[in-house]
């Protein structure tokens, strides 16, 4: 089974002479002089990577490092300079603009951060929007509005006009409206970060929901790193551009690429993130074990107390084979190896 | 609610020139003016009613006998003189019932594009000349020579005339070839337009109340003559062609006869409207006496019109066509 | 402690003097004096080489014009062009107005008056209904009923047609940058020019009547339909756009589930806008024979009858403002916050139709509803006239020596000065002054300009129009300032003052004409007047909200340094002003010749008169167009000397009574 989304070599740039800097010297530039030399802005620089069927991608930078370019690129919403992209393995970048609207029409959907609704609609038109734009006669896309209107928990709103719903809820339009069509992929661009914090909490939870229920592919842009790590099945850093760094939030946490990466984790509470794979050390020959052994997958968090009351390390084990012992000394550093960001 | 079923005919027979018209190659400037009378109507006649009192004595007595007498729908429109003619082309206008001279006109549309008819005069005899109050003519009797002018250019200074005499002129539409005058005869003076009649006659009346020098474009037929007096400045005598090439013309206006001017497709209908206005005659006292009714008391042309007729019925009664 | 306002009004000044020039500028320290030396030196020339022009005769551009009609006299039911091209054009509208005449002749007055209240009633809110039946009643009762429907007729024609095409223009030029690029300056020029300069073209291609005056009126409005729809096009969220977008909406998809229908407030403000102008030209194309409320008040200009123009000058005000209200508050109702039961949106217009059928027939079937009754008519004639004959009999020697004074002091130098100026010394101080106040981008414009005056061969007359404009302008000014201040200061005078400028700016300019030809007779003076008269209101408007848009930080601070109320306005609100002072400077200057212009009618003389003369003297034709074209070459002149701080944006929305 080929990717969901493949992303090979994807360059945008931006400016005058934009078709004229990748495959050059000039794409060796960093931005800030590429720009100064050519007035050009690359936003997203060389970026690959896979999202498997299914998965909730997200890919993490700030504002700037070329995120929301990025996710636009996958639909073409912007148009890539180079490099190319496969949806379900078909070549993006060919499509003729017919194929493209199919493909945006029944293949992948988009939440937007700033939800973007007709203000002049209704929500159960704005939701049936997608379905009427193809075709769909009335009732039909007025019965699957509902559907997913009651899935997104808006019942009872359908009459009612965007600016007559918080922004919560009218994020569960866009949302909704992107469901109705029912594709294979959902994008979602920062949809949370116009939100109160606890609203994008609940919104967060929605998303967590829905991928359970409905278990599509989700690509994710966001700038906060909890979001990122409490939704990514595996993350993207992203900065000026590039990608720093892809992998499962465990591996952004317990072994970052660079020092960015480094910096960006280095406020996370390990000891939620990281499980015991992160912590273990090779037995000694001598040593007392405990009898009951603790899965290498469990987050640290998580074995805190049964390691701190253990006489004994205890083994760890993936499955039959034994990794190692994790014992006290293995897990305080893992407690306290964060700062927190101001000191109180 | 007839006029609506007029328009929409009027629409639907438009529609019909349409396709007619499309189908032979074109449109002429006349289409989509459909001036057949729809059934059981009598139908519209178009006047136009040019910017003098006179006029408007002439179309308001014509104007009533053909809505009263006659039994027509009557559509005055203000337009000025040339505007008019071009109004025969057009299918705007269908008559004009004081026409000053305009040779250059006739020959432009009854001659060449024969979209109008000449139905002769209205027996009103046309005198255009210049005029200055009474009093000067008192004061300075040499004034009313031509050639004595410049001497009195003085006089007529005013803040428009930029150091030379005033010559105050009507509208502008109105027959004039007193620009050409003034340069052809050497004069120290400046042409002014007042703008109307209205104004110039305000102006003259001024110029008799307050004693004030003022040299100015008049004519005849016309009711202030009946209630001040004004003197004519004699300019070199008008010879036939004289003033052939209105540049260079140098000599004072013709008299006129008033005439009747008419479209050759309201010609052609040889209606009653049409016999009416070509039978129209009358003398300037009858004219004077409607502009009187007009301008000094206060009445609408229509109830001038109304009054004149109710009175005079031996002067209409001839003109009203047989048929009818 | 006079600190704070030098501070805040560097930013403001900076801006101001070299906006149209972006880009780093260094400071020219010899600025300040350069500009009196220049000054010197024009002066100096022009005193060395000053000369009496010779007297504009029938230029080679008159000539030109004047075959060109001949040319079209001839062919016109000959030549393709016309037979296949403007005689259509012309069909086609005439068949439109017949239409709509017939519609509204159709409803009786009864039904009319009624289906104005219904259509208020469903697009605009019930109050408004109540307006618009009152303002359509008040035609009849002004005895001017079939004159206010011909008015009527012909503004729905030229408005229908602006709108169908200035709204696809507008979403074009909001779409297709290099279409808007292409329309910006078509539509400058367009609304620069003016009233009185489209009406010899359209008679020469479209003769006399209903259509041209349709479509000159339509030329007008369409500038407003056009760039408001672009505005309004513009201003759709991107963001609504892109989600539409990845849902996979075509092109049309986007633009009529999307575009449209979020610009749609701003749509109905661009009919709006449409239908102020259309209301002010129809009246002017009486002058070619269109029907209604112009024809009222052209005769009423000849026979010097104020109170005849006051009575159709007041029904022409009424209809704008009943049709401003009407659309004002649709616009308001279009705008997708505003949400109504869907019962009500769904049976209102059904209900409004039902009455209207109802009134309709009942109204032809029974006697009353044939002709307004008679009865109910009222006038202001004669009170009117009364008072203008008390006037001019009381105030003949003040008014006459006012004129004379006027003229004697400010006109004629000017005017001596101007004519004397050879056209190459006129240009260049266009190009060097020109190019200091507006950037050297206006100055060639302008340049340009006056070399078209040149070439049409009508120099003297321009320049005698251009300094009855000037005067008219520093009257305008003046008056506009001074009322502009008190309006900023006193809420309450503020208050008086909006209601007579919101009537002001929508009474025709012709209308103007009558109380000056009343009081001054005919002469420069009059159009003068009548030019301050008209150009005064939009004055006051920007003056004041300049004053007013002065930030409150800025005075609070400037007071509680202990800023007299004199200081404040000298020292801080004027000079913070600046750009809605130029910006008013520039909207009076382009209205002053519009009027100047008009005043031709009157007595005022040069272009004014020449287009006066060629639409009615058969020989002068040619000389009219010209003089038609050099008006509109004078306007751009003007404007681009004084659009320094101007932005035609802002035109747009200045030109609508507040609200």
């Amino acid at each position: 089974m080929p990717p969901t989304i493949a992303v090979d070599r994807l360059w945008k740039v931006f400016g005058p002479k934009a078709g004229k800097v990748v495959g050059t010297p000039l794409a060796d530039l960093s931005r800030a002089e590429l720009r100064a030399r050519t007035g050009c802005l690359a936003a997203v620089r060389d970026v690959s990577f896979q999202v498997e069927p299914g998965e909730v991608f997200v890919v993490m930078g700030l504002s700037g490092s070329g995120k929301s370019t990025l996710v636009r690129c996958l639909t073409r919403l912007i148009e890539p300079t180079s490099g190319e992209v496969h949806i379900d393995g078909e070549p993006v970048r060919a499509m003729s603009p017919k194929r493209l609207r199919e493909l945006r029409r029944h293949g992948v959907a988009m939440v937007f951060q700033h939800f973007g609704l007709l203000p002049h609609r209704q929500v159960v038109d704005n939701i049936a929007y997608g379905l009427e734009i193809q075709g769909v006669g009335k009732a039909e896309r007025h019965r699957r509005a509902a559907e997913v209107l009651s899935l997104v928990g808006l019942d009872g709103h359908e009459h009612q006009y965007p600016d007559q719903l918080s922004g919560g809820m009218q994020q569960r339009v866009g949302l909704a409206r992107a469901l109705a069509t029912d594709p294979a992929v959902l994008l979602f661009d920062e949809p949370f970060s116009a939100l109160d914090p606890l609203i994008r909490r609940d919104m967060q939870a929605e998303v967590r929901r829905l991928h359970a229920e409905v278990g599509k592919t989700l690509v994710f842009i966001t700038h906060d790193l909890a979001e990122a790590l409490t939704l990514g099945d595996r993350i993207a850093v992203m900065r000026d551009g590039r990608l720093v760094q892809v992998g499962t939030p465990e591996e952004l946490v317990g072994a970052p690429a660079d020092d960015y990466v480094a910096d960006f984790v280095r406020e996370v509470p390990r000891a939620d993130v990281l499980t015991l794979r992160w912590i273990t050390r090779p037995a000694r020959p001598d040593e007392v074990l405990a009898d009951q052994p603790l899965p290498a997958g469990t987050v640290i968090r998580d074995t805190i107390e049964r390691v701190l009351r253990a006489p004994h390390p205890i083994p760890v084990v993936d499955g039959d084979e034994r990794l190692g012992v994790v014992d006290r000394e293995q897990l305080l550093p893992a407690l306290i190896g964060h700062r927190p960001p101001v000191p109180a | 609610m007839r006029q609506v079923k007029v328009r929409l005919t009027a629409v639907a027979a438009a529609l019909t020139m349409t396709v007619a018209v499309a189908g032979c190659g074109g449109a002429k400037s006349d289409a989509g003016s459909s001036d057949a009378p729809a059934a059981g109507s009598k139908g519209t006649v178009k006047l136009a009613i040019n910017p003098w009192v006179g006029y408007e004595a002439n179309a308001a007595v014509l104007g009533h006998l053909l809505e009263k007498k006659l039994g027509y729908k009557v559509d005055k429109k203000n337009l000025k003189e040339e505007i008019s003619w071009q109004g025969f082309e057009t299918g705007e206008v269908d008559a004009i019932v004081e026409n000053w001279g305009h040779d250059d006109l006739k020959k432009t549309y009854i001659t060449d594009k024969k979209v109008a008819v000449d139905l002769g005069p209205t027996g009103n005899k046309g005198v255009i000349g210049w005029y200055v109050p009474q009093w000067m003519a008192d004061q300075y009797p040499d004034i009313t020579d031509g050639k004595n002018l410049n001497k009195y250019a003085d006089l007529f200074k005013t803040s428009e005339s930029g150091g030379k005499g005033q010559l105050l002129d009507g509208d502008p539409s109105f027959v004039t070839n007193d620009a050409a005058l003034v340069t052809n005869l050497k004069l120290n003076y400046k042409v002014v337009y007042s703008g109307s009649e209205a104004a110039l006659i305000k102006a003259a009346q001024q110029a008799t109340a307050q004693k004030k020098p003022l040299l100015f474009y008049f004519y005849e037929p016309q009711w202030l003559f009946a209630k001040e007096k004004y003197a004519r400045v004699k300019l070199p005598a008008y010879t036939a062609g004289c003033d052939a090439d209105p540049k260079k013309v140098a000599c004072d206006y013709p008299d006129y006869v008033l005439d009747k001017i008419v479209s050759k497709k309201f010609a052609d209908t040889n209606s009653p409207a049409f016999q009416l206005i070509k039978n129209f005659q009358w003398t300037n006292d009858d004219q004077n006496l409607v502009s009187d009714y007009i301008t000094n008391q206060g009445m609408t042309a229509e109830a001038a019109g109304e009054k004149w007729v109710n009175e005079h019925e031996a002067t209409w009664k001839p003109w009203i066509p047989a048929t009818s | 402690m006079s600190a704070t306002v030098t501070d805040a009004r560097v930013p403001v000044a900076a801006p101001g003097e070299d906006a149209p020039a972006p880009g780093p500028r260094r400071p020219l320290p010899g600025r300040r004096l350069l500009v009196p030396l220049l000054l010197l030196v024009t002066a100096g020339v022009y005193l060395a080489v000053r000369t009496s022009a010779p007297a504009d005769g029938d230029g080679a551009a008159a000539r030109f014009f004047g075959e060109l009609r001949d040319w079209v006299d001839a062919n016109r039911d000959t030549s393709p062009l016309f037979l296949y091209g403007f005689n259509y054009l012309r069909l086609g509208v005439s068949l439109l107005v017949d239409a709509i005449h017939g519609a509204l002749y159709g409803l009786g007055w009864a039904g009319l008056v009624t289906a104005a209240g219904a259509l208020a009633a469903v697009v605009a809110g019930w109050r408004t209904a109540l307006l618009a039946v009152a303002g359509f009643l008040s035609f009849g009762v002004l005895g001017l009923w079939e004159e206010s429907v011909d008015t009527l007729v012909l503004t729905l024609s030229a408005v229908l047609l602006a709108v169908l095409i200035g709204v696809p223009l507008g979403v074009l030029a909001a779409r297709v940058p290099a279409v808007g690029a292409a329309l910006r300056p078509v539509l400058d020029v367009m609304q620069i020019m003016p009233t009185f300069a489209y009406l010899a073209p359209m008679t020469l291609l479209f003769l006399i009547g209903s259509p041209a005056a349709t479509i000159a009126t339509l030329i007008y409005a369409i500038p407003p339909a056009i760039r408001i729809t672009a505005l309004g096009i513009g201003e759709v969220p991107a963001a609504t756009v892109e989600a539409a977008t990845a849902l996979g909406s075509t092109r049309w998809q986007l633009l009529g589930k999307v575009r449209l229908p979020l610009a749609r407030p701003t749509i109905v403000l661009a009919v709006n806008q449409a239908i102020m102008m259309a209301l002010s030209m129809v009246v002017v194309t009486a002058l070619i024979d269109a029907p209604g409320l112009g024809q009222t008040i052209v005769q009423a200009l000849e026979r010097v009858n104020v109170g005849a123009a006051f009575d159709a000058g007041l029904a022409i005000v009424v209809m704008a403002v009943v049709l401003d209200r009407i659309t004002t508050r649709a616009a308001h109702r279009a705008a997708p916050t505003v949400h109504r039961s869907v019962r009500v949106r769904a049976v209102g217009p059904l209900v409004a139709l039902a009455v209207v059928v109802a009134v309709t027939v009942l109204g032809r079937m029974s006697s009353w509803g044939a002709e307004f009754p008679a009865a109910w008519r009222a006038s202001f004639a004669v009170p009117v006239n009364e008072a203008t004959r008390w006037v001019e009999f009381h105030w003949y020697d003040a008014t006459e020596a006012l004129k004379n004074a006027v003229s004697a002091v400010l006109l004629d130098p000017i005017e001596t000065v101007l004519t004397t100026t050879p056209w190459w010394l006129f240009l260049v101080a266009v190009l060097i002054f020109g190019a200091l106040a507006s950037g050297p981008r206006a100055a060639v414009v302008a340049g340009l300009a006056v070399a078209g005056v040149q070439a049409l061969g009508l120099w003297q007359h321009a320049m005698q129009t251009l300094a009855t404009v000037l005067v008219a302008t520093v009257a305008t000014m003046v008056f506009g300032v001074l009322f502009g201040v008190l309006g900023a200061r006193h809420d309450r005078f503020a208050r008086v003052l909006r209601p007579v400028l919101d009537a002001a700016q929508t009474m025709p300019s012709f209308v103007y004409l009558l109380p000056a030809v009343a009081l001054f007779g005919a002469s420069r003076f009059t159009a003068i007047v009548a030019a301050v008269i008209y150009a005064v209101p939009p004055v006051v408007r920007l003056v004041e909200r300049g004053v007013r848009d002065v930030p409150a930080t800025v005075v609070e601070a400037a007071v509680s340094a202990g800023s007299t109320p004199r200081q404040l306005l000298w020292k801080v609100q004027l000079p913070m002003a600046r750009r809605g002072l130029l910006l008013a400077a520039n909207q009076g200057i382009v209205m002053v010749l519009a009027m100047v212009v008009v005043g031709g009618l009157v007595g005022a003389g040069a272009l004014g008169y020449d287009v006066v003369a060629g639409f009615a003297q058969r020989e002068d034709f040619g000389r009219g167009l010209a003089a038609g074209f050099a008006i509109v070459l004078l306007g751009v002149l003007l404007d681009r000397l004084t659009q320094g701080a101007g932005r035609r944006a802002d035109h747009d929305r200045l030109r609508q009574p507040a609200t």
